[in-house]
């Protein structure tokens, strides 16, 4: 969080594709525990890697509507992926975590801090963070860290190194372009890596983003990219969002949603949500969570864990005499009308960073930017309605 | 001699209502007492007069076998009791119990009936103002359904 | 304009989320279904001073924590009182402890009754059903600083007559000639010869000053619509009327995401809100 960011007109750095691997040593030298992207089960995952080999190489996916497909390509290149069903939140808020532990005695019972939650976080180091997601880290920032801090979150954000890679594959499902968040990394990273694939050359241009980014560089061998080389990157960049296909015009939004709090359109959506709530497990920005009290056969230990919830369920909202949210209708409109309107009054930020997860994790192909451009539509049309009538009215 | 209408002039029930139709109201109404555990009026008799409390309370029961005597609603100072005397049959749907000492204002339906069948005005003024009362009443009574605190 | 006052950083606990241990010293039923507790900590300390209309987590062992208003009076720092149905598996357990066993406590949270901002005005107090418990330390703190008030009219109402909360508190209180306390019931049974009818129904006569009264509503969501509705008929300015809503809670921080309502996070927003901030969401449908 204290990290300095430093001048974008800084000279990038060349890093050759043969001498990748020192960067991931030296992160490793510096303590760092590192994780990446990896193949398993058919998708990109993030989880503990030590070696540039394990990195999806040549792998290239198409994602669609309810879609996904990964296929190895003859290609060579590192991070020729889009993103996967996972985001990097599951290292900062922990799909499950012991809050405390308890036990009885004497009739009594005491309780005692978990130690993981605060002191004992070892640093991280996430490899190939997209713009995107550092965008919704800084969300998330904004949600763990305000009034009450978690403190395993505040914990390991400190304890925080990010590679970041810029975008130049953009998926059919993106559309950060339309949330300002991508595809570029314009901030938030220690290093940002450009990935330039060549005919004769495989190269990483390096931007240094903080301290802690350069001090890892030194033990990477690199040189300042020539300006041909910061060029060629740049193209690719531009090119990418030039390809960015889906779009969301946010203008608007904040009022609009709760206008439309009684849209038919919702009912629309509601024959087709499922109420899965993968939309909410996928999202790198949704942070609702329950909490499980249990204990053991024996009743002398008793333990409090959190774990990851979704609003998408009818125990979400259960008050002493039923649900407040017992339509599927209500649910998906509180989720909505969160990412693109309350989250602003709640943190100053939308919620949403266009990163289409939920677009590709949807079994029944339900498109965040489709829904609300419907309703949009709707409010365009009572409006124009409404101009019309008073029109007449005049006339 | 004191006449009601003064009285009847400041009732919230009666805010608006034309001098003369006061005056011919005046003309309906009559000063009335009743003591603790006395009936105002009984379940299934005619009703002929509705009732402007003045002081005391009021139960409205409604004998339920098995239950006894039920309260529905308590009446107090300020309130009308009664619109029996509206609609036909004319007669108590309810029983009217003093549980404190009822000093009160009634006034005469079958004589104002026919006035109101004379005078659509004034038929008007009455219905408004017991329309209002009646949709006070059913709106508590929806609300007393939902037996609220149950599940709260 | 009245503004709730949020509790202040200097009562900010260290681990939100760890409770400390509390002794159960008294337990009674006050209704059939409906019980009160009183609290000291266990390692003897005072417990965290409160505001009116602030809440707890209470936490059972092994079983589960929920949010329980604070029922007790401010002024004491002994004593922690909660007053809550048996309803649900928690309130339960709950409702089992004797005098000596003990539970969690994490709090307090949340915004406060304008108690303090109401001073120079009337103040009406609606209450409806278990409604009454949050408001019993406005009422205490009220009472406290009697003077500082004009009328202080408390209008409750309750399921049956046996159903009433505090009845001996409110008959201690109906007999202040300072203080004008109305109870009514939706269902009349056995003697009962108080009032029969809605908590609403009282407003139209309560003796106070419409223009210059700070109105405290809590109770279920329906009848707190009926009654801001009445209150606003008799001539109460809207600024003035505070509601205390309520929805599920599991970290009573602001981060679970459970009590959201609209905008707001019941938990810190919440749940004591100005009526005006909150009355386009009344009416809404499963918000």
């Amino acid at each position: 969080m204290t990290k300095r960011t430093r001048q974008d007109s800084e000279t990038p750095n060349i890093i050759e594709s043969r001498d990748f691997q020192a960067l991931f040593d030296s992160l490793a030298k510096q303590g760092y525990r590192l994780v990446g992207p990896m193949v398993r089960e058919g998708v990109v995952i993030v989880d503990d890697i030590a070696q540039v080999s394990e990195l999806p190489i040549g792998y290239v996916d198409e994602q669609e509507k309810g879609t996904y497909r990964l296929t190895h390509s003859s290609g060579s290149a590192f991070f020729g992926y889009g993103l996967g069903p996972h985001s990097w939140k599951k290292y900062l808020f922990p799909p499950r975590m012991r809050l405390w532990q308890a036990q009885r005695h004497n009739g009594s019972f005491a309780i005692a801090a978990d130690d993981s939650t605060a002191q004992e976080v070892q640093p991280l180091a996430l490899i190939g963070v997209r713009a995107c997601e550092l965008a919704a880290l800084a969300i998330q920032d904004r949600v763990f860290m305000g009034d009450y801090p978690d403190p395993h979150y505040k914990a390991q954000r400190e304890r925080l190194f990010i590679v970041a890679v810029n975008c130049i594959h953009p998926e059919s499902t993106c559309f950060c372009t339309s949330m300002n968040t991508g595809p570029r990394a314009t901030g938030g990273f220690d290093l940002a890596l450009t990935e330039v694939l060549e005919a004769d050359r495989h190269y990483l241009l390096t931007q240094v983003g903080s301290d802690a980014g350069a001090k890892v560089l030194e033990a990477v061998p690199h040189r300042p990219a020539t300006r041909e080389e910061k060029a060629a990157a740049d193209t690719l960049i531009s090119h990418a969002a030039e390809h960015i296909e889906r779009s969301m015009n946010t203008r608007g939004l904040k009022e609009l949603l709760p206008a439309s709090s009684e849209s038919p359109h919702w009912d629309a959506i509601a024959a087709r949500c499922l109420a899965c709530g993968n939309c909410t497990l996928v999202c790198p920005t949704c942070f609702c969570a329950t909490v499980e009290d249990t204990t053991d056969l024996s009743g002398e230990n008793a333990e409090r864990w959190r774990l990851w919830d979704s609003c998408f369920t009818t125990e979400f909202s259960y008050v002493i005499g039923g649900s407040v949210r017992a339509s599927v209708k209500s649910r998906y409109r509180q989720w909505l009308t969160h990412k693109l309107s309350t989250w602003v009054d709640q943190f100053g930020t939308l919620g949403c960073v266009g990163c289409g997860r939920c677009i590709t994790w949807c079994p029944v192909e339900i498109d965040i930017t489709e829904e609300v451009r419907a309703i949009q539509a709707q409010h365009a049309t009572i409006s124009d309605g409404a101009g019309r009538k008073k029109k007449d009215a005049h006339a | 001699m004191h006449t009601l209408e003064p009285i009847l002039a400041k009732h919230p029930f009666f805010e608006g209502l034309d001098k003369r139709y006061l005056e011919l109201l005046t003309g309906c109404a009559s000063n009335v007492v009743f003591k603790p555990d006395t009936l105002v009026f009984r379940e299934g008799e005619d009703a002929k007069q509705f009732f402007i409390l003045r002081e005391g309370a009021v139960a409205i029961e409604i004998f339920a076998p098995g239950q006894g005597n039920v309260t529905i609603q308590t009446v107090e100072e300020g309130d009308i009791v009664g619109w029996s005397w509206l609609f036909p049959p004319h007669r108590w749907m309810f029983s009217g119990r003093v549980l404190q000492p009822v000093r009160a204002i009634a006034l005469d339906g079958e004589c104002l009936r026919k006035k109101c069948e004379e005078d659509h005005s004034l038929g008007y003024e009455f219905f408004k103002r017991f329309s209002h009362l009646l949709v006070e009443r059913l709106q508590a009574t929806r609300l007393q359904l939902l037996d609220l605190y149950s599940i709260h | 304009m009245l503004t709730p006052v949020a509790q202040p950083p200097a009562t900010r606990l260290h681990d939100p989320m760890l409770p400390s241990l509390h002794r159960v010293e008294h337990a009674r039923w006050d209704t059939d279904d409906t019980f009160s507790l009183e609290l000291a900590r266990v390692d003897g300390a005072t417990i965290p001073p409160f505001e009116p209309g602030q809440f707890n987590m209470l936490y059972v062992y092994g079983v589960g924590e929920i949010p329980i208003s604070i029922s007790g009076d401010p002024a004491r720092r002994d004593m922690l009182v909660h007053t809550t149905r048996a309803v649900g598996t928690v309130t339960r357990a709950m409702s089992t402890l004797k005098v000596g066993d003990t539970l969690g406590v994490r709090g307090p949270f949340g915004t406060t009754w304008p108690v303090d901002a109401a001073r120079g005005r009337d103040v009406v107090i609606v209450a409806g059903g278990i409604g009454l418990a949050p408001l019993r330390p406005a009422m205490y703190r009220i009472l406290a600083h009697r003077e500082h008030y004009n009328r202080v009219v408390l209008l409750y109402g309750a399921r049956t007559p046996g159903d009433v909360l505090y009845r001996k508190e409110l008959e201690q209180w109906r007999a202040h000639f300072d203080l004008d306390v109305f109870v009514t019931v939706d269902r009349a049974t056995g003697s009962w010869r108080g009032s029969v009818g809605l908590v609403t129904s009282l407003i139209g006569r309560a003796p106070f000053d419409p223009l210059n009264t700070a109105a405290m509503v809590c109770g279920p969501e329906v009848m707190m619509r009926f009654t801001t509705a009445e209150l606003e008929k008799r001539g109460v300015k809207g600024d003035l009327i505070y509601v205390s809503m309520e929805r599920n809670m599991k970290c009573a921080i602001g981060l679970c995401g459970h009590c959201q309502y609209g905008p707001f996070f019941i938990c810190k927003d919440g749940p004591v809100f100005p009526y005006r901030r909150v009355q386009h969401l009344l009416s809404k449908w499963e918000i």
